[in-house]
């Protein structure tokens, strides 16, 4: 089910760790193409940041894969350890969620940004340097900084750093794991706003993690909603917001404190993601959703398109039981 | 909004009043006034390096001013506290609830140890059994989680905890530093539903730190909107959020992501401030 | 984190590789340890009991480890020196944890002026070398195990307080310090109660380091006639005694307490090692 040309195509990905009776990734299928901007949507332990980091072979120790993650491609973890180095280097990069915990404070900016290309030799010290300053330009800022330290930079200014970083090696993918969570909301905008700018310029396909769906649902073509190692629900962002097939993303949507709509108490969730250290047959909300019945905790349901939607599924039994947006219900 | 400063002094629960905070010739805090009504909620709403976080700190006593007033129910609080009695006292004024659950509890210390400590040291001399678990249960835990180390507990739960040990002191105003930012969004609506609860039965009053709109829009009456330390806005919540008279609140609102939300235009809006 | 344990660099070269060392070196603690505590039970013959007759004896029946030049039983000393030998370390160890870990408080918690003097007359004390600042000690007082114990805790004072500064620099820091402040409990309070049971393991295990280092500087003083009494058992003063016999050729007394002295601080050191090591893994 792969398509040649993606930049990313997850095919059936299956994480195991030591010490839990579930995958933590459970048959997760997922694709971005060049110069798409996808998002995936998840809370903590849902899996995501594990997905996502796969695509770069970032496991953690004594996980057990099954399925294909290729990149431009080729399949990240049938990799040797020498070809997965030139995929991080060039073709895969990664934003992550904190700029100051992935800058040494120590180093000025313009080493930051140049050292990945001169130390794998793809480019010489003038020409990184030119390419960095082109890179700063880019992202809105002025080559100046590069003589500065990060520490004299602000948050917002290091992200954008981070990111003209991470373009040093021209990626077909790039990975934003949270990449405005530590941001103050004006500067998530223009972090947002940067994203869009290079992906429009660079043709770079971008994957985008987080845990906010209006974010979500704001800047990406498509959206993947994970819950508990799972998809549950994909399709197109708009369609997703207006019209959510599954019960999770539908009481996700409704606890999301925002500007329109009542005001007051919010329709929370109930209850708390399953425990890993429990095997789960069934369906993964099964004991958080007000819609479940007997064979929601039998049976895993399989993911299935809405009518006259082909590119919207969720993995629900009882998807056709929802109906309209629960913003507009509340 | 001229209404709350008008007619404070009398019911007043919590009031602040000219408050100055310099660092090393920066001023964090610039001036700052407001009144918290009895039993009200008042959101501060800005980024980070605006100074709502320090001027928490000051009403909590975390902190000292360099200048101003910080009262409760017309008593001040300003300067050092001297004493057991004193410090009893002022704990009994205003607690406070931190952004991380993960580091605001002693790591070695169990749920019902830690709330035991806080009820040994302002009500000594009676047993706290009950009480321990009337607080667990206002906090929605049960009594499992009362043997569990936060180690144990998820992130929720652990603010939960930390919500449950401000309360045993009894507190007159309640002070929440961006209480549910760490929080995942379906435990952040259970978190906001339990704090709007409480303070239906308690009459606690909220000071609300966040620079997230939809949160401060959910639990509070009234809000002040702070820049480079010094307030920029103020006025009841629904009224601000609805029409907003400050470019840099209007800047905040439009900052909010939703659909067909425009990132460039607002990043434009933030270099021409 | 950044506070780090001062180790001396010869020896912190032996890393805890495998876990089988740990295991031998933990059972040589415990069993010297035993040794010490059941002594005065476990000697088969009085350690100053002069028998002339049998000097430089080899081992036998009666005497298992052989008979020094004065004719005194070599395993009666060795087992009754095992606790003048751990016991010095062990005063210099306790007052210097007590004490650092009191200085190293109080100078991160009121920081300002008391910080600055409490750091630089530490620091004084680190530039002096704790050896001589011991024989100057004891050259004052006389002949006594007090007296260089109190040398080497003064001189180890400072491992431990600037520790302990450090590591509490970092903990008061941190939000639950904060969230006890406002509850109203007092700083002696919190940092009795919540502040040092969170340190402990780190100063500990940098005390347990210094357990082995201090038994070195106190057999090195006692070899060179230096605080502990005359007739008191004592393993450097074991070395010191046996010398002559060496080259008589009867090295079997000074050769056994020279190896009983390297496998007990090689044995202190691998499991103050390993608990460091372990207790920055788990902060991590």
């Amino acid at each position: 089910m792969t398509t040649p040309g993606n930049a990313l195509d997850i095919a059936g990905l299956r994480i195991t760790l030591p010490g839990t009776a579930r995958p933590v990734v459970d048959g997760v299928d997922l694709a971005v193409a060049r110069g798409e901007t996808v998002a995936l949507v998840g809370e903590s332990g849902s899996g995501k940041s594990l997905t996502s980091r796969t695509a770069l072979g970032l496991l953690p120790p004594g996980a057990g894969t099954a399925g294909e993650v290729r990149v431009d491609g080729r399949d990240v973890l049938a990799m040797t350890p020498a070809e997965l180095r030139t995929v991080r280097a060039g073709t895969a990069a990664m934003v992550f969620q904190d700029p100051r915990a992935a800058v040494n404070p120590l180093r000025r900016i313009g080493d930051f940004l140049t050292e990945g290309a001169v130390l794998t030799g793809a480019l010489t010290r003038a020409d990184a340097a030119a390419r960095a300053g082109r890179l700063l330009r880019a992202v809105g800022l002025d080559e100046s900084v590069m003589r500065r330290y990060p520490a004299q930079v602000s948050g917002g200014m290091l992200q954008r750093i981070v990111i003209a970083a991470a373009l040093m090696g021209d990626p077909v993918l790039l990975l934003a794991d949270e990449p405005t969570t530590a941001l103050d909301v004006t500067s998530q905008a223009e972090v947002i706003a940067l994203l869009a700018g290079l992906r429009r310029d660079f043709g770079t396909g971008l994957l985008f993690v987080t845990h906010d769906l209006d974010l979500a649902a704001a800047i990406s073509d498509r959206v993947y909603v994970m819950y508990a190692g799972r998809i549950v629900e994909t399709g197109p962002a708009q369609a997703l917001f207006a019209a959510p097939r599954h019960p999770y993303t539908a009481a996700l949507l409704a606890s999301t404190p925002r500007m329109d709509g009542p005001r007051g108490r919010l329709a929370a969730i109930d209850g708390q993601p399953p425990d890993l250290r429990k095997p789960l047959p069934g369906c993964g909300f099964a004991a958080r959703c007000p819609l479940a019945t007997e064979v929601c905790d039998r049976q895993a349901p399989a993911p299935a398109a809405a009518p006259g939607g082909p590119d919207h599924t969720a993995a629900c039994h009882h998807s056709d039981r929802l109906e309209g947006s629960p913003a507009d219900a509340r | 909004m001229p209404a709350s400063t008008a007619d404070s002094t009398s019911s007043a629960l919590l009031e602040v009043r000219g408050l100055r905070r310099d660092f090393g010739g920066v001023r964090a805090v610039d001036d700052v006034s407001f009144v918290l009504p009895g039993g009200g909620s008042l959101g501060i709403v800005g980024e980070s390096g605006s100074g709502k976080t320090t001027t928490a700190r000051i009403v909590a006593g975390l902190e000292q001013a360099d200048g101003g007033e910080v009262l409760v129910r017309g008593r001040t609080r300003t300067g050092p506290a001297r004493g057991r009695a004193a410090r009893l006292a002022r704990a009994r004024e205003v607690q406070m609830v931190f952004q991380d659950p993960f580091l605001s509890l002693d790591p070695r210390t169990g749920v019902a140890a830690a709330l035991r400590e806080t009820l040994a040291l302002h009500f000594p001399g009676r047993d706290h059994t009950a009480r321990v678990r009337e607080l667990l249960d206002q906090v929605g835990l049960g009594s499992r989680a009362a043997d569990a180390r936060p180690r144990q507990l998820s992130g929720g739960q652990r603010q939960r905890v930390a919500i449950a040990r401000a309360l045993a002191v009894e507190p007159a105003v309640l002070v929440l530093d961006e209480a549910v930012a760490a929080l995942d969004v379906s435990v952040q609506a259970q978190i906001l539903n339990l704090l709007a609860d409480i303070r239906e039965q308690t009459g606690i009053g909220y000071l609300f730190i966040t620079h997230d709109l939809g949160v401060v829009r959910c639990v509070t009456d009234e809000v002040v909107v702070m820049r480079h330390g010094a307030v920029v806005e103020r006025g009841a919540t629904e009224e601000v959020l609805a029409a907003p008279r400050h470019p840099y609140t209007r800047l905040l609102l439009e900052s909010v992501p939703r659909p067909g939300w425009d990132p460039e235009a607002i990043a434009a809006a933030r270099r021409a401030l | 984190m950044t506070a780090v344990l001062t180790r001396r660099p010869g020896l912190a070269r032996i890393r805890t590789a495998g876990s089988p060392l740990h295991h031998l070196c933990l059972a040589v603690v415990v069993l010297v340890t035993l040794a010490a505590v059941a002594a005065p039970w476990l000697v088969p013959h009085d350690p100053n009991a002069v028998d002339l007759g049998s000097a430089l004896a080899a081992p036998s029946a009666g005497h298992p480890l052989g008979v020094d030049a004065a004719g005194r039983d070599t395993l009666s000393r060795l087992l009754l020196g095992a606790r003048t030998s751990l016991l010095g370390p062990l005063g210099v160890v306790v007052f210097s944890t007590v004490a650092g870990v009191a200085i190293g408080t109080a100078a991160a918690w009121r920081g300002g002026r008391l910080d600055t003097l409490l750091s630089r007359s530490t620091e004084l004390v680190f530039a002096f070398p704790g050896m001589l600042l011991a024989i100057l000690i004891i050259s004052v007082y006389g002949e006594g195990l007090l007296a260089p114990v109190l040398a080497l805790a003064v001189a180890y004072l400072p491992y431990v307080s600037r520790l302990t500064r450090s590591l509490v620099l970092a903990e008061r820091e941190r939000p639950y310090v904060s969230a006890y402040r406002v509850q109203g409990h007092s700083a002696l309070q919190i940092c009795l109660r919540h502040v040092l049971p969170n340190i402990a393991p780190v100063v500990l295990a940098q005390s347990t380091i210094n357990f082995g280092y201090a038994l070195m500087d106190l057999a090195g003083l006692s070899f060179l006639g230096l605080g502990v009494p005359a007739l008191t058992p004592d393993w450097g003063r074991m070395v010191f005694d046996g010398q002559t016999a060496i080259q008589h050729g009867y090295p079997l007394s000074a050769v056994l307490s020279c190896a009983a002295i390297v496998l007990t601080v090689v044995a202190f050191n691998v499991v103050g090692e390993r608990w460091a090591d372990r207790v920055a893994r788990r902060d991590r």
